[in-house]
């Protein structure tokens, strides 16, 4: 659609990116029928063409963000199904990232939301402090009703909602990394993760077992932090932007002297930031073409082991449904993959009715928007139920949280299924949930 | 855009109480229901012709029908224009609200309410999305036949008012043909019920008059239609060919041998590109023009209707004959075709023409239409309902050139008048809108218009609904 920007509008290279996707939008409305806040609310405002149309106009006027503005955004889930609805190829998420910059640098939100925004960049990123503020979480917890009745402070109840009851720990503690067994396939990095270890230590040991019962040598190289995508997605900038530049000088330190196939990323959301580090950093010239070079090696573990051709097994009598993270399915385009690998570990799979439609969960979201995230939770398990599985199966830390917390269902990521059926152990919390 | 098609100038009766008005909805809508701020009004100022734009006064998005009775019940007393609009997915300019105009968005009221498989009707909200109701249907072997391009996001309230049509409408008809009755809120915001579980009713067919009003009779909120049982299978096959009017009389053959498959659609060489590029359908690039035939029925009514299809194909020199191998085939056949005009928005930004012909004009419309974009200096890409003559060219510009824009909507109006003049109408299923309104006069005389005005009057006295659209301003009684 038509635009309007000035001359000197366009030689800020944000701009002129945000306009190129403008352009681009044709306002036919296709995305709106997949955006899982304007199918709950029904609002042109909340769906993805308002959001654009309020975006163009912010940007074109050269205005601060204002509360109307803000509340819409917000309100966007960064689920990026309406990417993968548009026909035109319109970026969707790059332009809702420069939104969410602008927001941050010209906005001041109201006192509550900047301490909830502050504590959770302070807090999600860095496993000791998670780890600390999960112990405070679990004392906290029955304050919870209490901190609901105030509308500024439900943020914090859903916080304490989602946190699990009992802390979680490695099986592996200790052990370090198994060994590759026969013949050498592959090297590769190892994200560990900032909330995943310590919510869910058991999905990477899982996927170190199941990659060294293949050949594969797993490394985890000193130095890598969070991978920046809570702050990143809450318009902090210069905070992502950081993370990334440790991550990739620790990856490109690894690749140079051991050498590495690819960066196995096991929570989707992360995945998705990392592959978009090349984009992330463009602008920055020492760190360019090496952000690219990260990002084109990035694999989610279920797009590396489907190059591995794991061997066929037995049906098992385990019936799966599969929920797709929206960062994996419209973020990273993986559909069919992790599918295929538990058919061919003997599962047989399920798909949800409504799989496009968002568990609620995106990173931060559910503590920020705790109405809508519910909302589309109890959709979405009303959907997974339905399928009649013994049990659910995704690739991402937070749908896992978020699911859990609305399901009796057990819930598992993908690779700890596979490593079951390859000769791992049963999954805990398969064994748990399966006993009671 | 240029401003070649002009609104209504806004009643100063309504702009001087503009902050009055939005109080007085305050009362009538809860505080979500009622979007006023400046800044929020904008997403609303246009639909899927975005060319044009116009605020609005204040959009109301109603839950019950109860609610579109109370605003309209006012804005009637007030002589405050509305504008219903749906999805905002219209074409022609539909949902394009004014500046002393309340937009009355039907979103909110997306429930399915009944589902009688016995009497084989779905009862839904005028804000449920077409493709909704076959989802919600589909695993009971059951569709809902109309099926617009736009059908993933339009409302079934939105194709009530423009008599929406669809690919598969060549064997199940357009949506009068598959709208059994409606609830609908009159200006003065009385409710009533129109038509029912049956397929006519007696005196007047008012339903078949509702159906493609426009927005201008009344607010549709409920609406009971006609589910239809899938058949046995259904198989789509691509027939390429080396020039448009061979695929165009290949068409006409088609037709003319009294052979009706369930969908003929026509995409030329630009269109093929442009779909494939986003849905990897796998459509032959080799070729000038494409044909997607779709035959249903049992395997062997489906061979001999295809066995028939093909032998007239060859006739008209059918270069690639490619019949579908698979369910996943066949559905990113139809994705690529139902996306192609959003799907062209990667190359360039565009106007969609509606007109309609008779199939013996097809190949001569065709090449008069690439004649005439040509001499404006503009592209075109063609993919159309050709079963049943409904030409969409696909006008390509940049709206960022202003000179482009005003090209494409003088070529737009030329490719229009040429239907008429061709023994055909301005639009087949996108509606008059205000795209098309003042290409009126060029399809009826003054004695028809006034006809229809007067209708339109005996409801709508005021002229508060869509009041910018369908008709010519001027001449107005
Ligand atoms: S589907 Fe794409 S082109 Fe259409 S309105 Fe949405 S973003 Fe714009
Ligand atoms: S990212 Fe998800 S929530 Fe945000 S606009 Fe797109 S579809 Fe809607």
């Amino acid at each position: 659609m038509q635009t309007n920007f000035t001359a000197a509008q366009l030689a800020d290279p944000q701009v002129a990116e945000s306009e190129k996707i403008l352009r681009r939008c044709v306002h036919c409305g296709f995305c709106t029928a997949t955006c899982p806040t304007y199918v709950t609310l029904g609002n042109e405002l909340d769906s993805p063409r308002g959001r654009i149309y309020l975006i163009k106009d912010m940007l074109e006027n050269g205005r601060p963000a204002d509360e109307q503005v803000v509340t819409h955004i917000d309100r966007c889930l960064s689920c990026l199904a309406c990417v993968t609805t548009c026909p035109s190829g319109v970026d969707y998420m790059h332009l809702v990232d420069h939104a969410r910059i602008h927001i941050e640098k010209t906005y001041r939100r109201p006192l509550a939301d900047r301490l909830i925004r502050g504590l959770l960049a302070k807090t999600l990123p860095y496993p000791g402090r998670m780890r600390a503020a999960l112990t405070l979480a679990r004392f906290g917890r029955p304050l919870s009703p209490f901190l609901k009745r105030i509308q500024a402070l439900r943020p914090l109840a859903a916080m304490l909602d989602l946190a699990p009851s009992s802390p979680a720990r490695s099986s592996m503690a200790g052990l370090g990394i198994p060994q590759a067994s026969g013949e050498r396939r592959g090297r590769v990095a190892i994200l560990s993760g900032c909330a995943q270890p310590v919510l869910d230590p058991g999905i990477n040991d899982a996927a170190l077992r199941l990659l060294a019962r293949f050949g594969v040598e797993v490394v985890t190289p000193e130095g890598e932090v969070c991978c920046g995508a809570i702050v990143h997605h809450m318009g902090k900038e210069d905070q992502a932007l950081d993370f990334a530049r440790r991550n990739v000088d620790v990856w490109i330190r690894e690749l140079e002297t051991g050498g590495l196939d690819a960066i196995i990323i096991t929570a989707s959301g992360c995945g998705t930031t990392i592959k978009d580090y090349g984009h992330m950093l463009r602008l920055d010239p020492a760190y360019r073409d090496k952000a690219a070079k990260v990002s084109s090696l990035a694999k989610d573990i279920t797009e590396y082991l489907a190059g591995l051709d794991l061997p066929r097994l037995d049906a098992k009598g385990v019936t799966v449904a599969y929920h797709s993270a929206c960062s994996m399915q419209h973020g990273q385009k993986i559909v069919a993959a992790p599918k295929n690998l538990l058919k061919t570990a003997g599962f047989t799979v399920r798909d949800p009715a409504e799989g496009h439609l968002c568990c609620g969960s995106a990173g931060t979201y559910n503590i920020l928007q705790p109405e809508i995230s519910g909302q589309l939770k109890a959709r979405k398990v009303k959907n997974i139920e339905a399928t009649k599985a013994d049990v659910i199966a995704t690739g991402n830390i937070g749908c896992m949280t978020q699911i859990a917390t609305g399901t009796a269902m057990p819930i598992l990521h993908t690779v700890e299924l596979l490593d079951w059926a390859y000769g791992g152990p049963r999954p805990q919390k398969y064994k748990q949930k399966a006993a009671s | 855009m240029s401003e070649a098609i002009q609104f209504l100038p806004p009643r100063d009766s309504v702009m001087s109480r503009r902050a009055a008005i939005v109080t007085d909805l305050a009362e009538l809508l809860p505080p979500e229901c009622l979007v006023h701020e400046a800044r929020e009004l904008v997403p609303f100022e246009t639909d899927a012709f975005v060319s044009y734009r116009r605020l609005p006064l204040a959009v109301a998005l109603p839950k019950t029908t109860a609610q579109v009775a109370a605003v309209l019940k006012y804005c009637h007393r007030y002589g405050v224009p509305v504008v219903p609009r749906g999805a905002g997915t219209s074409l022609s300019g539909g949902a394009i609200p004014q500046e002393d105009a309340v937009v009355l968005c039907l979103s909110k009221m997306a429930r399915i309410l009944e589902l009688d498989y016995a009497n084989r009707t779905a009862t839904v909200q005028a804000g449920v999305t077409n493709l909704s109701i076959s989802e919600a249907v589909g695993t009971d072997g059951f569709f809902y036949a109309p099926d617009p391009s736009s059908q993933l996001a339009c409302t079934i309230g939105g194709n009530i008012g423009m008599n929406s049509g669809g690919a598969h409408c060549l064997k199940y008809g357009v949506t009068t043909n598959n709208l059994l009755g409606v609830k609908m809120v009159l200006v003065d915001g009385a409710v009533i019920e129109l038509g029912g579980k049956h397929l006519d009713a007696s005196g007047y067919d008012l339903l078949g008059l509702i159906c493609g009003s426009e927005g201008q009779l009344g607010i549709v909120t409920e609406a009971t239609v006609r589910l239809i049982a899938k058949p046995e299978g259904a198989r789509p096959v691509l027939f390429g060919f080396e020039a448009s009017e061979a695929a165009g009389a290949c068409v006409a053959d088609i037709i003319a041998s009294g052979i009706i498959p369930v969908a003929i659609e026509f995409m030329d060489k630009p269109a093929i590109e442009i779909c494939e590029a986003f849905a990897h359908a796998g459509y032959p690039l080799d070729v000038a023009a494409l044909l997607i035939v779709e035959v249903e029925g049992s395997e062997a009514e489906m061979d001999a209707m295809l066995q028939s299809i093909v032998e007239i194909a060859r006739r008209h020199q059918v270069k690639t004959v490619r019949e579908c191998q698979s369910a996943t085939e066949a559905a990113l056949i139809w994705k690529g075709r139902k996306s192609a005009f959003g799907a062209t928005g990667r190359i360039a930004d565009y106007i969609c023409m509606d007109g309609t012909v008779p199939l013996s004009k097809l190949s001569y419309v065709l090449n008069k239409t690439a004649e005439i974009v040509e001499s404006f200096g503009l592209r075109v890409a063609n993919v159309f309902h050709a079963g049943d003559g409904n030409m969409h060219p696909l006008i390509l510009f940049n709206a960022n050139d202003p000179a482009d824009a005003a090209k494409a909507e003088a070529a737009g109006n030329e490719i229009l008048k040429l239907c008429v003049d061709a023994g055909g109408c301005l639009t087949g299923e996108h509606g008059v809108g205000i795209e098309k309104r003042d290409l009126m006069r060029h399809q009826y005389s003054e004695v028809d218009l006034h006809q229809q005005m007067a209708v339109r009057a005996a409801f709508d006295e005021g002229w508060i609904m869509n009041p910018s659209k369908v008709f010519p301003l001027d001449g107005r009684a």
